[in-house]
This record gives C-alpha cells, structure tokens and sequence, in this order.
C-alpha cells in the first residue's frame, strides 16, 4: 500500500472518530437541519468534479466532470439556503424564565 | 505559487466544516455554524478553481449557474417536502460521485493501480446504488410510487446476491486492472441493486432509510478523496458518513428494530391476529367537550404526529397554543424521535407553525413529565402512543420506546375513526377509562377547540 493511501486512512478515521463524537451531541431537535448541512458539506465533491470539467483534455470527461459540478453545486446553494431557512424557523418563546 | 496555498485552504475548509457541525449542537450557535461552513466551501471551490490544469472555465461556469438555478429553489420548498428534498439531494451528490468516478476510470483505465482501483470501485459502487436508491426513496416520499412495500419471493436472496456480485467485480478489478470490462458491470449492478433495496421499504420506515443514505453518499465522497488524494474530500465526505450512521441508529433504535429487520424484513404484512375482532368500548366527545376539558387543565402535552402535518393542521395547533398559554396553561409538545418522515421532521414543522422550540420536549424527558399532566392531546401520532408497546410482548411493537400519554390524568385523541392506522396495529390507548376519542379532521376540530375556548 502506499503511503498517500495510508495518509489518507489515517485522516478518515480520525475525522470519523471526531464526527461521530461531535454529530452525538447535536441536539434532536436540529435532525433535520443537520442532515441538510452535512449533504452540503459532502458536495465538496465539486473540488474534484472542477478538475475533470476544466481540464479540457477529452469531451467525455469534460462533460461528466461538469453534470458532476452541477450536481454539487445544486446541493451547495440548495443545501446551505435550506439549512439556514430552517434555523431561522426556530424562535425561543418570548416569555422567560418559566 | 497557488499550488503552495491550496493545501492550506483545503486544511482551513476541513476545519470550517468541523466547527459547522461542532456549532450546530445547540439552535443559538448553529446560524453560525452554517456561516462558516458556507466560507470554508467557498474558499474551497476559489481554491479549485485558481489549480493551473484548469484552461477551460466555460463549462465550469455553466455547470454552477445552472446548478445555482435549480438549487435555489429547492431551499424554497415547503417543510412538509423537506423529507423528498433531502433524498433528492442525496441522489445529486451520489451521482457526483459516480460520474467523477467515471471520469477517472475512462481516463486512465489500465493503468491504475490496486489500491486507487479499489477506492474508485467503492465510489462508484457507493454512488450509483445511492443515486438509484435515493430517487426511489424521492418517489415513495412524494407519493409517485406506492407507499406500501413491495414484496416478491427470493427477494432478499436476488438482493444479497446483486450487491455481492457487484462488490466481488470491485474487488477482482482492483487485483486485475486490466479486467476493464468488469467496470460496467459493477454500474449496473449498484443502479440496479440501488432501486431493488428500496422496493420492500415501506413509508415508515424513511426516516432510518434516508439517514443511511445520507451515510452511503458521504462514504462515496469520501472514497473520491482517496482515489483522487484529496484529503479535504475525505475529511467532508468522513463527517457526512458518520452523521448519517448516528441517525440511522437514532432512527433504528426509536423503532426498536434492527437494521437487518429494516433492510430485510418488509415491515408491511402486519400479523391479523394482533387485531382481535371483537368491537371494544370506547368513550367519545366532541371539540365543544374537549374545549372544556381543555380549559380547566393546567398542564398539558400535545403529542403530534405526521398525521398532523398531512392534515396541514400545524397553524391551527399553534393559535390553540396561543389561547391556553394566555389562560396561563403550561403546554409542552412531546416530540417521538420518528414522528415525521425523516430525523427531527417534526421540530422543523412545529418551528414552522411559530412554535417556540424551547417547547418541544424530547420523548424521555417528557415522559417523566407526563404522569403530572392533566390533559395530553394525541394529533394525528398513533403507534408512538401505544401503551402495548410497553405492556403486551405479543404485539408487533413491542418493545418500541413510546411517549407515555396513557399516564397522563385525561387523554384526548384527535382522530378520523377507529380504523387502524399505517401500521395495521390497533392502539390500546383508544379503549381505556381515560380516554376521549375525538373524531374528525386534525384541522377543522383543533379548530372548532379553539373557537369554543376563544368563544367565552
């Protein structure tokens, strides 16, 4: 194996181990919202999908580097607006203290 | 020069996305966290975007304006459709997935080593089954395909079968790169697998399906990084996988089934027996009654379920609110953790509706709660009230955490008759001495409650 692979092991286990531990303590009543930023997050994927659609190397990658980016990008601006329109949903209630 | 910083933007996009998710622990932090995750993914992209092997930005540029014009709209949509939004979105970034796969594959197929073939095998496998997956999960939830699982012999065994020989293919073109031929055999055999994993899900049980979806398209991206050695992608695609794997089993575990139960098991045919066919007594009244009953409480839980939402009742349910907090009544909402159609749906509909959520009370905290509540009001929840659950170990639910509204002085169950619901499964809670069925519409009788108790 080599070592960029085994780098890479070593970074999605330890970034698993620190999701795992930081996604048990959100609260259930941001569920929902929590699923609609991490699917925003994972179209990072759109920093891979950049290369193959501008390489200009062959058509064929080029166009399903670019349906790629468009797919990211759709979760990117669809996924971050969702979440923070359901955030902004949430309201304490006026009266406190109770 | 670019290329020396690049690395160090990806370094401070993966620390943006950690502290997205570290703020969204709490509502008052978690704006922020969707702030500065939106900043860490925008660096990211100007990042790629300034790479030298980028010549041509023609396509690029279409491929984001197109994207933004369909994304926009689909942040638009009503929260009742969050659910089928959601496993839209899953099926864009596992297509994604798929597609770069692909990419690379074509461009360098032969030529690519064991270890990188494999990684590419698991995106390509992971994507193409989640994209198929995914849009048939969008058509159950928005009601394109039937609800219902469909079930057929030897289905788990053509199943099994499919994914197996789909993941031996990955495996025997990772040892035999030039075996090019198996790679559209494993597309094939994931899109198929994707659609045939689906059919036997029934409605109920999307929350858990859509979570481990959510995990599958996260893993998919993140074995992108790995063929691709990119380290950001692994790390974003790392923290979506996990947050998907903690839902599913927050999901699994408030149906008490298993996953193997979920995925195999065809919850559908519901056992005739555990519905005995002898007619049992039942009290019933009307909304004038309930409004009665409602103002001399001084404690009460409204316990909604999805029911509540399809009846578009979630405004009216919050003027009622309204009216008993301003007669100083205590009203909490007593939230399942699958009441909806996927993790937290409820919150959102409720938070909606102008329901302050320091109201909406989790289902174990609650329920300490409720043997000190006067009045708990059932609105279009069923299974998640039924005390056998947690009484009769022959019923199909047994076992399954409930809210305990039965321990509550009165019980009020807002219902459309005594005809079981979604489950099949007939709700002791409706035959005991201290409760009151309330027939109707969730909508037009939380209204006629509201009119009677504003009415004096």
């Amino acid at each position: 194996m080599n070592e960029q692979a085994v780098g890479g092991l070593y970074v999605f286990i330890l970034a698993t181990m620190v999701g795992l531990e930081i996604i048990r303590r959100v609260s259930p009543l941001l569920h929902t919202p929590l699923m609609s930023l991490t699917n925003a997050i994972s179209a990072i994927a759109i920093v891979g999908s950049i290369g193959f659609a501008g390489s200009g190397e062959d058509p064929v990658v080029t166009i399903l580097g670019s349906v790629a980016v468009f797919c990211s990008m759709v979760n990117i601006t669809g996924g971050y607006l969702i979440t923070y329109r359901m955030l902004s949903m949430f309201k304490r209630s006026k009266r406190s203290g109770e | 020069m670019i290329d020396a910083i690049v690395p160090f933007i990806g370094l401070a996009a993966a620390v943006s996305f950690v502290l997205a998710l570290r703020w969204m622990s709490a509502v008052p932090t978690a704006r922020r966290g969707v702030l500065v995750g939106v900043a860490g993914m925008a660096l990211a992209v100007i990042g790629a975007l300034l790479r030298p092997e980028i010549i041509d930005y023609r396509f690029i540029g279409a491929a984001l304006v197109f994207g933004t014009v369909i994304g926009v709209p689909m942040a638009m949509m009503p929260m009742t459709a969050v659910p089928q939004r959601t496993a839209l979105s899953h099926s864009f970034g596992a297509l994604a997935a798929a597609l770069v796969g692909t990419a690379e594959f074509y461009l360098h197929a032969g030529s690519i080593d064991g270890g990188t073939m494999l990684a590419l095998g698991l995106e390509v496998l992971l994507g193409s089954l989640t994209f198929t997956a995914s849009l048939m999960a969008f058509g159950k939830l928005q009601e394109l395909l039937p609800q219902r699982p469909i079930t057929f012999r030897f289905q788990n065994y053509l199943n099994i079968s499919l994914i197996v020989t789909a993941v031996v293919c990955v495996l025997l073109l990772a040892i035999q790169p030039q075996w090019t031929f198996l790679f559209p055999v494993i597309v094939i055999l994931a899109l198929s697998f994707g659609i045939l994993f689906i059919i036997p899900i029934g409605g109920a049980d999307m929350p858990t399906v859509i979570s481990l979806l959510n995990s599958y398209a996260g893993l998919s991206a993140a074995a992108m990084g790995f063929v691709l050695g990119n380290t950001l992608l692994i790390v974003a695609g790392a923290l979506d996988g996990s947050s998907g794997f903690i839902l599913s089993m927050v999901m699994s575990k408030a149906m008490n089934r298993s996953f193997t139960n979920i995925l195999f098991g065809a919850f559908g045919q519901v056992q005739a027996k555990a519905a005995s066919t002898e007619a049992r007594p039942y009290r019933s009244a009307s909304p004038a009654d309930a409004a009665d009953i409602l103002k001399t409480a001084g404690k009460v839980v409204i316990v909604p379920g999805y029911g509540m939402a399809v009846a578009q009742a979630q405004h009216v349910v919050h003027e009622l609110y309204d009216l008993l907090m301003k007669e100083n009544i205590d009203v909490k909402f007593a939230i399942h953790p699958v009441a909806g159609r996927m993790p937290g749906h409820m919150n959102v509909l409720l938070a909606e509706a102008n329901i302050p959520y320091d109201r909406l009370i989790e289902m174990d905290e609650i329920n300490g709660e409720l043997p000190m509540t006067d009045v708990a009001l059932v609105i279009g929840a069923n299974d998640v009230t039924n005390p056998a659950a947690r009484k009769d170990p022959n019923s199909p639910i047994f076992g399954m955490p409930i809210i305990d509204v039965d321990k509550a002085q009165t019980v009020m169950v807002i219902k459309r008759s005594m005809a079981p619901g979604f489950s099949g499964i007939d709700n002791d809670l409706y035959y005991m001495d201290n409760t009151l069925m309330i027939f109707g519409d969730a909508k037009s009788v939380v209204q006629q409650i509201v009119k009677a108790i504003g009415g004096k």
